[in-house]
């Protein structure tokens, strides 16, 4: 592979006064004797007090390049070429020592999973104090640095949370405590791996705005990896767009965001559900296809196989670095061809939704008990679904979302006093005692497709299996169905045979979804059904999900985090709170109305990919526990419009302000009109206990 | 962490009590008439009701259950059945002292031999020397250590007359003497457990190398020294101190074999003759003792996880 010095990425600046200069590397992982190369002249310079964004989706080595710049790479790691600079300094020839040093003081890292990040053995003080002691403090010293070191992260109470045990405290606090520990001396470079990936929207937006306000601070530079785009845009000022090893674009972060300027940024953009776009609206932009396997030998143009551009030029040459604007470039044949990829044309199709309710819950409450305590998962929910109707439910984790969907299969009983009925007729609470047509009814989507298929089955015998106990088809015809079924997931006759371990999660996303489909139920309950996938992948599943619900006028309770997606596919959202639905309407007014206060801060959480700055309202404090809800209003203690003696001592009952639309709220629409001031006491983390 | 160990020995005094009850239970399934044998072949019937009356034997089982508790807690088991006139307990202590002095010896060559052998296996995991570790281990621990005990005997202690051969102590031994004398079947005992305890620990340790806290430590700057001595090995080490204490407990009565091998007097062989001829209290007491340093075993084992894992504090907590 020839290396040229691409014009565009020359003029960043001098390498050796850059925070971060990432040059020609290329990378392998040996497997069995095998170089397989992940990362592929991967070029780009991060200056001193700049925010660096790299996206993609999983496997395309945005990881790799991460640890690579703190030279945190497994065994098996092959550097073919290439060199990585901190300051001028190859860290790849840097004795260990020097690394250490390097480590210690020049760079540091936040990582995905703050809970796996920190030793469960070993107190918070402890682990954060250690940082102090390498850079030479006492021991005394270090325990009072590291409890500074936490009041710099908005940690209100550091002398308790430094005499804490990991386990003890959130993941949200836990991430301030790993970032707090990362900056131990103030270094030059912060690498941020998926820092917020797994946690909470409202916590997610608490930890960027800290890491923000800390950038100000501390002038550091910053590599943030993620793939989540909207992160990536309210972050950083640059964005560089890796695919199968390779960066493939890089620019000002808004620029690529608004004029992506290769065929992938595109697809990838436009693959997410964005700018409020709906499924009646049209269908998401997919990219065929899939992530070429690492390792394969790719010598040509790396996005050749899914490019709707691709020619004989892109297959036979490595197309060059095409600068494209100030500091702008691509790496593309035809970049003069983009405007032929086309988002999907607009959908005719009106989704018939019925008016009859299929499921209706009345007053379902469930409370566990939980060493000799009660604890209330759910409070008197009444919440009922048309025919072809996709309700979204949302709401942070702990809210009881999963609990509503649980009681609704008859994996949990309600309380007694409320029940549950299927077309105006009672189900019994439990599954196991549910009459057939019940069971047929309603069917699942889980979030995990890798645990919840049977990794031994073939897909044939998954499906059919599901297909003989839920209906009366049995024998020839059963086989008969399997085939057409899974024609109607867009999945090939030879994948029947195969079992899921030989899928991509794409695929074994969509025999999950098969499999719910199999018995032709009225309700299907999906959790998160794409939270793993990669948004390409994402957007697949949600075609599929809506065009089967246009075919077969199925309802969805569609539980997920993420806002775009719930306002892409849902009918109605309800919005969902300690057990308590706080909020529900139909998509369009959620959106353009005025919103319970809770709804307000979730959805001022969501960072945006099309660059809306919003006030964001940040929710005071953790998610109080269950067990011991708050009095009155349960959300009093984190509401930004609380009026004092009133919201404490009194539950709010349900208003309807405007039909269909209800809010759970002592508030007049009048008084939640008038926008917010946010305190600053408000962005301190608390101890929730 | 005191209220941790307060629960865990209510606890063990629970399945203390059920064991006891479980012994008790299988005693009495014997099929023997203790008296008779007492009497003798051709003692006369008066003579075996007259035992039968003064031992007990006749009593309600929920009487004669009352008595062994009150035995095991005045920790005096009566006379010995087969041998008249020894006080049970009195039996019991020097084989006890004579168990835990090989238990002992042998932990300490076994425990740092194999804890080092695993760390540096899971360093070097998947090469020669991992290879070569965990294959001695497998190898040495699939021969029952009463056999290697004998080719021990036979090569080190008859052939090349190195160590004695059997363990016939002298009576004013110093602690070196008695260790020579000692030093093949605690070889035994090694041969046996160190593939064990290592690959136990290695597999703990390969899991913690793995771990994200070892790369936060690592991306700290930390050196690789402080890294598994700070972060690695208070969580690898928590499998092995389980299967320790667990082992420990069952090399207290189990050595049976190597006891007859090197005609050493510990407890294994004390309870074997105890069960064969039968004596009742003996047997009984010798179990007892034995179950109760198993349960000191694995609770000494629970304490020091709790120690070095918060969590498992907790997890009793949430169970009980």
């Amino acid at each position: 592979m020839t290396v040229t010095e691409p014009a565009g990425i020359a003029d960043r600046g001098d390498p050796a006064t850059a925070a971060l200069a990432v040059q020609n590397l290329e990378l392998a992982y040996e497997v069995r004797g095998v170089p397989r190369e992940v990362l592929r002249d991967v070029t780009f310079q991060i200056r001193p007090g700049e925010a660096f964004g790299l996206v993609g989706e999983s496997g395309c080595g945005k990881s790799t390049t991460a640890y690579a710049a703190l030279r945190y790479l497994p065994d098996n790691a092959v550097v073919q070429g290439g060199a990585v600079l901190a300051n001028g300094v190859d860290i790849l020839k840097m004795s260990n020592s020097q690394l250490r040093e390097f480590r210690s003081t020049q760079a540091s890292m936040v990582y995905q999973d703050p809970v796996q990040a920190m030793n469960p053995a070993l107190k918070i003080g402890r682990q954060v104090a250690e940082c102090y002691q390498i850079l030479g403090q006492s021991k005394s010293e270090a325990m009072a640095s590291a409890g500074d070191a936490l009041r710099r992260v908005k940690i209100a109470d550091p002398v308790r949370v430094l005499d804490r045990y990991p386990h003890q405290l959130s993941g949200g606090m836990l991430q301030r405590v790993v970032i707090a520990m990362a900056l131990t001396g103030d270094p030059k470079l912060l690498v941020l791996d998926e820092p917020t990936t797994g946690l909470d929207a409202t916590v997610e937006a608490e930890v960027l705005d800290l890491v923000r306000e800390l950038r100000s601070e501390t002038n550091a530079a910053i590599l943030l990896i993620a793939h989540n785009l909207g992160v990536i845009r309210s972050m950083c000022d640059r964005v560089g767009v890796m695919y199968a090893g390779r960066i493939v674009e890089e620019g000002n972060a808004q620029v690529v965001f608004d004029n992506p300027e290769h065929p992938y940024t595109k697809g990838l953009l436009n693959a997410i559900p964005r700018q409020g776009v709906r499924k009646t609206d049209r269908a998401l932009f997919t990219i065929p296809g899939n992530l070429p396997l690492i390792g394969t030998p790719l010598p040509t143009c790396v996005y050749v196989d899914r490019c709707p551009l691709a020619d004989d030029v892109c297959r036979t040459q490595v197309p060059p670095v095409v600068p494209v604007g100030e500091g702008h470039w691509s790496r593309c044949h035809h970049i003069d061809r983009l405007a032929q990829i086309t988002e999907p044309d607009a959908q005719i199709t009106e989704y018939d939704i019925g008016t009859d309710n299929v499921i209706q819950l009345n007053g379902v409450s469930k409370t566990f008990r939980q060493r000799g305590h009660d604890v209330p998962a759910l409070v008197s929910v009444d919440l009922g679904f048309h025919e072809g109707e996709t309700l979204g439910l949302v709401g942070e984790s702990g809210s009881g979302k999963s609990t509503l969907a649980k009681t609704l299969l008859g994996i949990h009983s309600p309380d007694s006093g409320g029940n549950i009925t299927l077309r105006g007729r009672e189900m019994k609470s439990k599954a196991t005692d549910r009459i057939a047509e019940s069971t047929r009814a309603i069917s699942m989507v889980f979030q995990n497709p890798d645990s919840a298929l049977n990794r031994m089955w073939t897909v044939r015998r998954i499906l059919k299996r599901t297909l003989t106990k839920l209906t009366d088809v049995q024998g020839a015809e059963a086989d008969r169905r399997v085939e057409e079924l899974a024609e109607a997931m867009r999945l090939s006759p030879r994948h029947l045979d195969m079992r899921p371990r030989q899928l991509s999660g794409g695929l074994k996303q969509r025999v999950a979804i098969a499999r719910a489909f199999a018995g032709s139920p009225d309700v299907v309950v999906c959790d998160e059904p794409t939270s793993a996938l990669d948004v390409s992948v994402q957007a697949a599943i949600l075609n599929l999900l809506a065009n089967l619900q246009n075919d077969e006028r199925t309802s969805y309770l569609f539980i997920t985090h993420d806002i775009g997606v719930v306002r892409y596919l849902a009918d109605r959202i309800a919005v969902m709170y300690l057990g308590r639905i706080m909020e529900i309407g139909s998509t369009d007014v959620m959106f353009s109305e005025v919103n319970h206060p809770y709804t307000e801060a979730l959805l001022s959480a969501v960072p945006s990919v099309d660059g809306e700055a919003e006030n964001r309202i940040p929710l005071t404090g953790e998610i109080p526990s269950p067990a011991n809800p708050p009095s009155g209003c349960v959300f009093h203690t984190r509401c930004h419009r609380v009026i004092e003696g009133l919201c404490e001592v009194t539950e709010p009952e349900m208003q309807e302000i405007s039909p269909g639309h209800r809010i759970k709220c002592h508030l007049t629409i009048e008084q939640l009109s008038v926008p917010v001031e946010i305190k600053e006491s408000a962005t301190l983390a608390t101890l929730a206990d | 962490m005191f209220r941790y160990v307060l629960r865990r020995l209510a606890l063990s005094l629970i399945t203390l009590l059920i064991l006891i009850a479980v012994i008790f239970l299988l005693t009495r399934v014997f099929p023997s008439d203790p008296a008779r044998q007492l009497a003798g072949p051709f003692g006369s019937q008066e003579r075996v009701d007259q035992l039968n009356r003064d031992l007990g034997l006749q009593d309600p089982m929920i009487t004669q259950f009352g008595r062994l508790l009150r035995d095991v807690v005045t920790l005096d088991f009566g006379e010995s059945y087969s041998q008249p006139g020894e006080r049970v307990l009195d039996l019991i202590r020097p084989r006890l002292a004579n168990s835990a002095k090989l238990v002992l010896f042998a932990l300490i060559l076994t425990l740092p031999l194999s804890i080092v052998g695993g760390i540096i296996a899971a360093r070097k995991k998947d090469t020669l020397l991992d290879r070569t570790i965990v294959n001695i281990g497998l190898a040495s621990s699939s021969i029952p250590e009463f056999v290697s005990g004998v080719l021990l005997q036979y090569i080190i202690g008859v052939k090349l007359g190195w160590l004695p051969a059997v363990t016939n102590i002298p009576d004013d031994a110093s602690l070196i003497t008695e260790l020579r004398y000692l030093l093949l079947p605690a070889l035994a005992i090694v041969f046996v457990y160190f593939g064990y305890i290592a690959r136990i620990t290695r597999a703990g340790t390969i899991t913690a190398l793995d771990a994200d806290y070892t790369r936060t430590a690592y991306m700290k700057g930390l050196s690789t020294r402080s890294v598994v001595r700070k972060h690695v090995l208070r969580n690898s080490l928590q499998p092995t101190v389980a299967v320790t204490g667990t082992q420990i407990g069952y090399l207290f009565g189990g050595l049976v074999g190597l006891e007859v091998v090197f005609n050493y007097p510990g407890l294994g062989l004390l309870i074997l003759n105890a069960a064969t001829a039968p004596d009742f209290p003996l047997l009984q007491a010798g179990v007892i003792t034995v179950a109760i340093i198993f349960m000191l075993c694995t609770l000494g084992a629970d304490i020091l996880i709790a120690y070095m894992n918060p969590r498992a504090r907790m997890n009793l907590k949430e169970s009980s």
